[in-house]
Parts: C-alpha cells; structure tokens; sequence
C-alpha cells in the first residue's frame, strides 16, 4: 500500500511541476515587470504608463494571435508589418481624401486585409509556395504600394469618430474619492471579472467530479485563481486612476477569447495543431491541409487589417513606414510564449504573454532613456535565450 | 578447388532485444556470384550491412575474415579501403549531378590536395563506363536515366573504387526484365574478371540463373547453403522451401465470426504511379471483402499492396485512377480521406510514427483525430468530456499500456502506439478496416494481443483487409488472401491452399508469365 502512496504522490509532484511551468512565462512577466518598476522608480507602474502600455502593444498582440496559428503549422508570415501600413493607408486616404463614412473605412480595411490574406493562401494552397517565400515577397509589395497610395507622405490627420478605436475609452463614470479623480466603470469590471473567474473554476471543478475525472489540486487552483485576479485588478485599478478602460482593451480582450475558444475547443483549432504537429498523419485522419493553411493565412490578413486600423487610430494619421518591423515583434512573441518553431505545440496564453514581455521590456528601457538601437540589442538577446532556454530543458528532459 | 575470399563466423545482431542475426555463417569464394535468399525480414540486408560497416564493428558479435586476415570496420569507408563495396536497394545517386560526378563523389580525383580534377574525372568516367558497356555522355544528368542504367551506375561507381568483392542489395526489384538481363550479364562479365559478388534477390529465376552458391537465411539463421553442381540450373522449389520451410505454431489465437455477404468490392481498379505518372502501379485489381472475413493481401516489397490501400482510401496514392468501388453493393465514390471516413473505410498505415500518429500529442488526442468531425464535435465544438471518456473506454478495452490517457504517445513502446492508431480508427466506427503491417517491429506478446482485437473486430462484423509481409502471419489470421505482384492480382487462395510455398509459387509463376509477355 505504501508502494502505491508513493506512486500518487510522485505522479502529484509531477503534474505539480508541469502546472508551475504553465505560468512559468507568465511569473517572468511579472518579473520582468518588477525589475524595471524598480529600475524606473515606479515610473513604469503609474496609472498613465500602465493605459500606454496597453495602447502601445495592442496592436502586436492582435497580430500575435493570427501568428500564433502560422507558428502551430510551423510557418510564419513576414508579410503582416506591410499589410498594416497598406491597409491603414487605404482607410486614411479614403476618409481624409474621399470622406467616406468611417464604419466603411474600417470595413475597407478589414476587407483589404482579409484579401492579401486570400491573396497569400492562394499561392500557398493552391501553387504550393512555401509560406516563407510568398509573404516574404508580399512584404515587399506591399510596402511598397503603402509608399505608392499614400505618395511618400503621411495621411491625417484621422477625426475623433476614427481615432477612438486605437486612442479612445470606454464610456467614463468619474467621481472623486478622498481628493482622487477615480473612473468607476473600470473598478466594476475588475470586480465582476474577478466573480466571474471564481465562479467558473467552481463550475470546471463540479463538472469534472461529476463525470469522474482527476481534480487538479486544490493549491494550484487557488494559485491560479489568485494570480489571475491579481493581474486583472492591477491594471483595473490603475486604469481607474488615469482615464478608464480604453477601448483597445475591449477589441483584443474579444479577440484573446475568441481565439483561445477556437484552438482549445473547436475542431478547426485542433486541425490546426495536427497539420503543425504531423503534416502527413493529419492528412491521414481527413484533414485537408490545404484549407486548413488557406484559412490561416486569410485570417491572419485580417487581422493585420485591424491592426492596420488601430495603429492608424492611435497615431491619427498613416503613415507609409506604419508597421515597420511587426511582423517580427508577433513572431517573437509567439516564440517567447512557447510555441515550437517546428510547429505543433503552443497556445494563445503564451502568445499573448510573449507579446507583453516584449511590450514591457519596450516601455521600460524607454522610460529608463535607452536607445532605440540598445532596445533592439536586447530584445533580439530575449527572443534568442527564450527559445534556447526551452529547447534546453526539453533535450534534457529526453535525454 | 577455389581460394575463400570472405568468411562471416557466428554473426549475431540484435536491435534493443529483438535478434536479427543469431550465430550467421557464410562462406564466399573468390571469383563466384553468391546469392542469398530469404523471406522479407529474414536478416539478409543486416548481414550485409554487418559486413561493410554500416553497423560498426562492436555493435555485433562474430568474426569477418576476408583475405584470411580478421576485419573491424567501423564505417563504410574502412570497407570500402579494403574494396568491398555495397550497392544499397534505394540507390545512393544524386539525380541532379552528371554522371561523372556521381560515379565520383566521395571519392574525388583532387589535384593540388583539394581541388576537383574535372578532366581526370571525365577521362575515367568515362573509361569506367566504356569497361560496362555504356556509352552515355558523362556530363549528361543522372536523373534522366533509367533505372536500369542508373544501377547500371551504381556499378561503374563500385568499379571506380577498384571494387573486389560486390555486394547487390535487390539490384533487380525495380526494373523490368530486359533492363534485368542486362545487369544479370553485367554480373556475369565481371565475374570473368575476377570480381566476386554478393547479390540480393527474392528473383528465384534470376539467381538460379547466375548464382553459383545459394545460401537461404530464415529468421536471422544459415538454414543452408545449396551449391549448383556441374553447370546444372538449382531447383526453385529447393530454394523455396529452404526460405519458407518452417513449422507454424500456435501464435495465432482463435476466431468464432461468422462471414457474411461481400461489403466491400473493388473491380478493375487501375492506378498510376505517382512519381512516373505514365506508368501504372495498380493493374486492374479486383478482390471483395465480406462481413466479418479477415481478408490478406501477400505479396513481395514493391508489389504495389501499400499504394492499393491508399489509393482506396481518399486518393492519398497515385495521380490518377480508374476502376469501381462498391459498399453494400452500391458504387460509391471516396475523393479524399474524410469521405473515405464517411463510408466507414478506415486505414491503420504501415509506419505508425510518419503516417498514424501526431508524436508530440497525448493518448486521448491522437485517438480522436480521424472522428473529430463524427461523434466528438457538436457544431465544430468539440466535446471534450466525450474524448475523455472515449480514450478511457478505450484504454481498458484493447490495454494500452500507459500512465494515463494524457501521456504524449512518443514516450509508448511501439505495441502501444499501434493499438493507440488502431483505437483512433476504431473509434471511426468503420465497416471496412484496412491494417497495413499491423505488427511490423512489435514484439509477440503485443502481436498477439494485436490478433486478438483483430480477431474481435471481425467477430462484431467488421470486413478486415490486412496487409503484411509476413507470410505466417497471413496464413494465422486470414480467412482468404489475394497474392498481389507488381501491380495485378497474381491469384486468390481460400484458407486451406494458403501455404507459404503456395504463396511463393503463385509470385513465381506470375513473375515468369509478365516476363514471357514482354
């Protein structure tokens, strides 16, 4: 019998050790954070800093969950930083120049982006170009048809009505509280977010006694529980000390739902992990590998075209160098998330993670005066020890 | 009369506990064509690969002795050293250098320590070739040649290393007859001059013709070694029962199904090859299955049984195909895979890591990713409590071995990853199951339970087709077994005919008939 209780609890640590690893990624971030909270003398933790924060890498995020797909499959797609500035110009031109209605300017841009995506999949699919090579050639065309539409010059400036979506808020309820302006709207948010996590875990733990199932630990569920509400107040609080919660946070809270519902819980988000994890198998067990890879890359299109519309909202102009470098910021965020180059394995938690490491290590060594060419230094040395850091505890854990 | 050349004492080799090899002898003689024969997986590609060092000296036990002094190769290139050259069954070519560079490579004419001699390479290309017989421009592609010409290559590359001793693994599977005799006469004509070889071949015909010694291998032993006395042609049916010759014990558990009416039938199917698309793989095949019949599908490497199967199953074989396909006695059509799924067809494929199973994922995962699109999604939602449930049920019904059903199936032993595909696709719910090699590298314990759950699903009515090289396996669980051979049904033997000579035979005699036609 005693055999058999050493059995469980070895099996216990090592599902322990496994959860832990899970929120790895997420324990660097606050990390991260902390180091350069302390470095900036909280300057990186004031209310404003932490609303730029969430301003200035929306957009990497967005385009970071329509990578994340091209990563599962083992792909990537150099094309989005382009995309972007292409399709932000299209919307600028046509509301500056054209006055067309803003929903249909922003309809425009999705649509151009949805387009290059289909543009993109074709060669892929239906041609067989390796993905690499077709967007690498797009990146190029459409850079340079950015500079062409928009004539070398910046487009602008974008009206309100345009501008809320990448520099707006959500309606606002001020009041003042012991001298301190405070935006109500947020704090409320983080409560019922907070319920609302609490609620579900009890609802996942009744169902999985119900059907039989092992229960993940009690501590680790309260772990997660607390980490998760900790975060979510955090930035709550600290939007409600500034101007409230700004309606980028909305569009990419949507968007992280919706693709972590799609890869956990939906046959095509499972397609996709079999294409990146065995190409030949997978198209063994019925799937057609073709459209599989045909709806990634239209999909990522249209995300690049959202992201075309928010950075153009933020900026309130476009500009032909919008863009520049993205694609690389959201494939390093895939990879610094954990998702496997060779494809297969990865999640939207990870890519978004990775997208704010990144975004944190931006905004810090900018407060902290850095330039612009040392940033770069260490970011490139982030991304490469993330990776390494990973491929060495999987050999060791093989060997 | 004539001086031993090579010698092999007691080779024995074994792969993580399986033997390949156990306690080998061979005996060669200088200036001879030694033949070996043996069924598929009898060891013979092993113990060539023991001699030229492609598995390293230590890895084995036993003795070479060749030119009476003892041999430790550690790699191909100390045999190559001492001029015993291999030419492997998938050729060594690179298709887009010429032929001179190709009958060259890794072993370079250099001038000036490291730069290549290009007219010394081209003057004994082509001088290699003239001493075979071919008269090719060396500066022409290798990749534009035929078969036959580019084994024909291989040759002249041995030859170029001043070969002595020529080992030929199955020179002779993938041409056709005349490109055959050709490279049977090449042999010939070096023997006159002095080069003495080793050759592969499952060609009884072809070796009785060439051959002065025969030795048979059968599961990794020297069963024996039969001489050709006085220009006398050896027996076929001597060399037959010396590879097949064994006594079949009780391996194979018992089977109480019924068989019902045809569920399944394939009438004059006719594939093209996928890589020459002008010539047909598949020749107007015709064969039925019926409920709960386990029908066998015998036939050498290459005869085109793994191209049926896929070819059946969504066109995930060939370029383009012709025929009828009836289920339940309507014609049906399977343009890809999950329409295959749809009219319950499954195939469990021959090499369960590159074409079953997705590696990195868990147990539960890979068994539910041929019905993800059936029973385990609602609206493109999947059903994951149904997964679970599913993996556990099967789990405990076909026993995988394994901590729980969240275990990646790349840290399973290869009998539970096969029963880990075959509950994937039973869990298609399929009428009509396709196994291709089901117990290839398992070892007969998990066989054995593998026959079992064969054994069930026929008794429950399913139509089983099984493919497999291994000819006892066939005679252990089949009810009926087609023989293909290169690319058409070389007959049918219901179960009391199924012998392995009988099997053997119908190869033989069909491979006679093509090449009369011809």
């Amino acid at each position: 019998m005693s055999v058999e209780a050493v059995k469980v609890d070895d099996k216990q640590m090592k599902e322990h050790i496994k959860q832990l690893k899970q929120y790895g990624m997420i324990i660097a971030l606050v990390l991260i954070y902390a180091i350069f909270a302390v470095l900036s003398d909280f300057k990186n933790v004031a209310p404003m800093n932490v609303n730029n924060l969430i301003m200035q890498n929306s957009y990497v995020i967005v385009l970071a969950l329509g990578m994340l797909l091209c990563c599962l499959t083992g792909n990537v797609d150099l094309s989005v930083g382009s995309v972007v500035a292409f399709a932000g110009a299209i919307s600028a031109i046509l509301v500056v120049d054209y006055h067309v209605a803003i929903p249909i300017a922003f309809l425009a841009a999705l649509l151009i982006g949805a387009l290059v995506g289909i543009w993109q999949g074709f060669f892929i699919s239906v041609l067989g170009v390796s993905p690499f090579i077709v967007s690498l050639a797009n990146m190029l065309v459409f850079r340079g048809l950015a500079l062409v539409v928009l004539k070398g010059q910046t487009k602008g400036p974008m009206p309100p009505e345009f501008t809320v979506v990448g520099a707006g808020y959500l309606p606002q309820i001020f009041t003042n509280i012991g001298g301190t302006k405070i935006e109500l709207l947020s704090l409320i948010v983080g409560i019922v977010l907070s319920v609302f996590f609490v609620l579900m875990e009890i609802r996942s733990r009744r169902n999985k006694k119900k059907q039989g199932f092992v229960l993940p630990s009690m501590g680790a569920t309260l772990f997660k529980l607390v980490l998760s509400i900790a975060i979510v107040n955090f930035f709550t609080v600290k939007l409600a000390l500034y101007m409230g919660l700004p309606m980028v946070l909305l569009i990419v809270l949507v968007l992280i739902i919706i693709y972590s519902f799609i890869t956990n819980n939906t046959v095509p988000g499972r397609q996709i992990y079999a294409v990146g994890g065995n190409r030949k198998a997978a198209a063994l067990s019925g799937i057609k590998v073709d459209r599989v890879m045909f709806w990634i890359y239209t999909n990522m299109g249209l995300l690049a075209g959202l992201a075309g519309i928010i950075l153009t909202a933020r900026n309130a102009s476009a500009t032909p160098k919008a863009g520049d470098m993205f694609e690389m910021d959201a494939i390093a965020a895939c990879y610094i998330g954990g998702t496997a180059v060779s494809g297969g394995v990865g999640t939207v938690t990870g890519a978004v993670v990775g997208a704010l490491i990144m975004g944190v290590l931006n905004n810090g060594m900018s407060l902290l005066g850095w330039s612009v060419d040392i940033q770069r230094v260490v970011k490139g040395l982030v991304l490469l020890a993330a990776v390494a850091v990973d491929l060495y505890f999987k050999k060791k854990k093989n060997g | 009369m004539s001086e031993v050349l090579l010698e092999m004492r007691h080779i024995t080799k074994d792969f993580s506990g399986v033997k390949a090899l156990d306690d080998v002898n061979l005996v060669v003689e200088k200036g001879e064509i030694h033949a070996l024969c043996g069924e598929n997986g009898a060891g013979k590609s092993t113990l060539m690969n023991v001699l030229s060092g492609v598995y390293p000296y230590g890895s084995y036990s036993g003795d070479i002795i060749y030119k009476g002094e003892e041999c430790r190769f550690n790699n191909i290139r100390e045999s190559e050293q001492k001029r015993i050259v291999i030419i492997h069954q998938e050729l060594a070519l690179i298709p887009l250098l010429t032929i001179a560079e190709n009958i060259f490579i890794g072993n370079e004419n250099l001038k000036f320590s490291n730069v290549i001699d290009w007219d010394t390479t081209q003057r004994k290309a082509m001088e290699v070739l003239a001493s075979i017989g071919m008269h090719e421009n060396v500066n022409h592609l290798v990749g534009a040649l035929g078969m036959g010409k580019q084994q024909m290559i291989e040759i002249a590359k041995a030859l170029a290393k001043d070969v002595e001793l020529l080992i030929l693994d199955e020179p002779t599977s993938a041409l056709n007859e005349e490109e055959s005799n050709m490279l049977l006469d090449l042999l010939l004509e070096l023997k006159k001059k002095g080069i003495t070889s080793i050759m592969i071949s499952h060609k009884l015909n072809e070796l009785a013709r060439v051959a002065d010694n025969i030795t048979v291998i059968r599961d990794g032993r020297t069963i024996e070694t039969i001489q050709r006395s006085n220009n006398e042609v050896i027996d076929e049916n001597r060399i037959i029962k010396g590879m097949v010759g064994r006594e079949l014990t009780n391996r194979y558990p018992e089977r109480h199904a019924t068989v019902g009416n045809v569920v399944f039938e394939v009438k004059d199917w006719t594939v093209f090859d996928q890589e020459e698309p002008t010539k047909k793989k598949l020749k107007n095949v015709s064969f039925n299955v019926c409920k709960g019949e386990v029908v066998g599908f015998a036939g050498l490497m290459g005869a085109g049984r793994t191209e049926l199967a896929m070819s059946l199953f969504g066109h995930t074989y060939g370029v383009k195909s012709s025929g009828h396909i009836y289920k339940d006695g309507q014609e049906i059509k399977i343009p890809d895979v999950q329409s295959a799924i749809d009219h319950k067809i499954a195939y469990v494929p021959e090499d369960r890591k590159t074409y079953g199973l997705v590696l990195i994922n868990d147990i539960k995962w890979n068994m539910t990713l041929a019905s993800l699109n059936g029973r385990f999604s609602d609206k493109t939602i999947i059903k994951k409590d149904d997964e679970i449930h599913a993996a556990e049920e099967y789990r405990g019904r076909i026993n995988i071995k394994a901590g729980s059903i969240t275990q990646p199936v790349e840290s399973l032993s290869g009998g539970n990853q096969q029963k880990v595909v075959l509950a994937k696709w039973m869990l298609s719910e399929p009428d009509v199951l396709i196994l291709d090699e089901p117990t290839r590298g398992i070892d007969v314990g998990a066989k054995y339970e593998i026959y079992t759950i064969i054994n069930q699903l026929a008794e429950s009515g399913k139509a089983i087709i099984i493919i497999s090289s291994e000819m006892p396996e066939l005679l252990g669980i089949c009810d009926r077994s087609y023989v293909l051979n290169a690319g058409e049904i070389a007959g049918e033997l219901p179960k009391e005919a199924m012998t392995q000579e009988a099997i053997m035979k119908m190869i033989m005699d069909h491979t006679a008939k093509r090449g009369s036609l011809q």
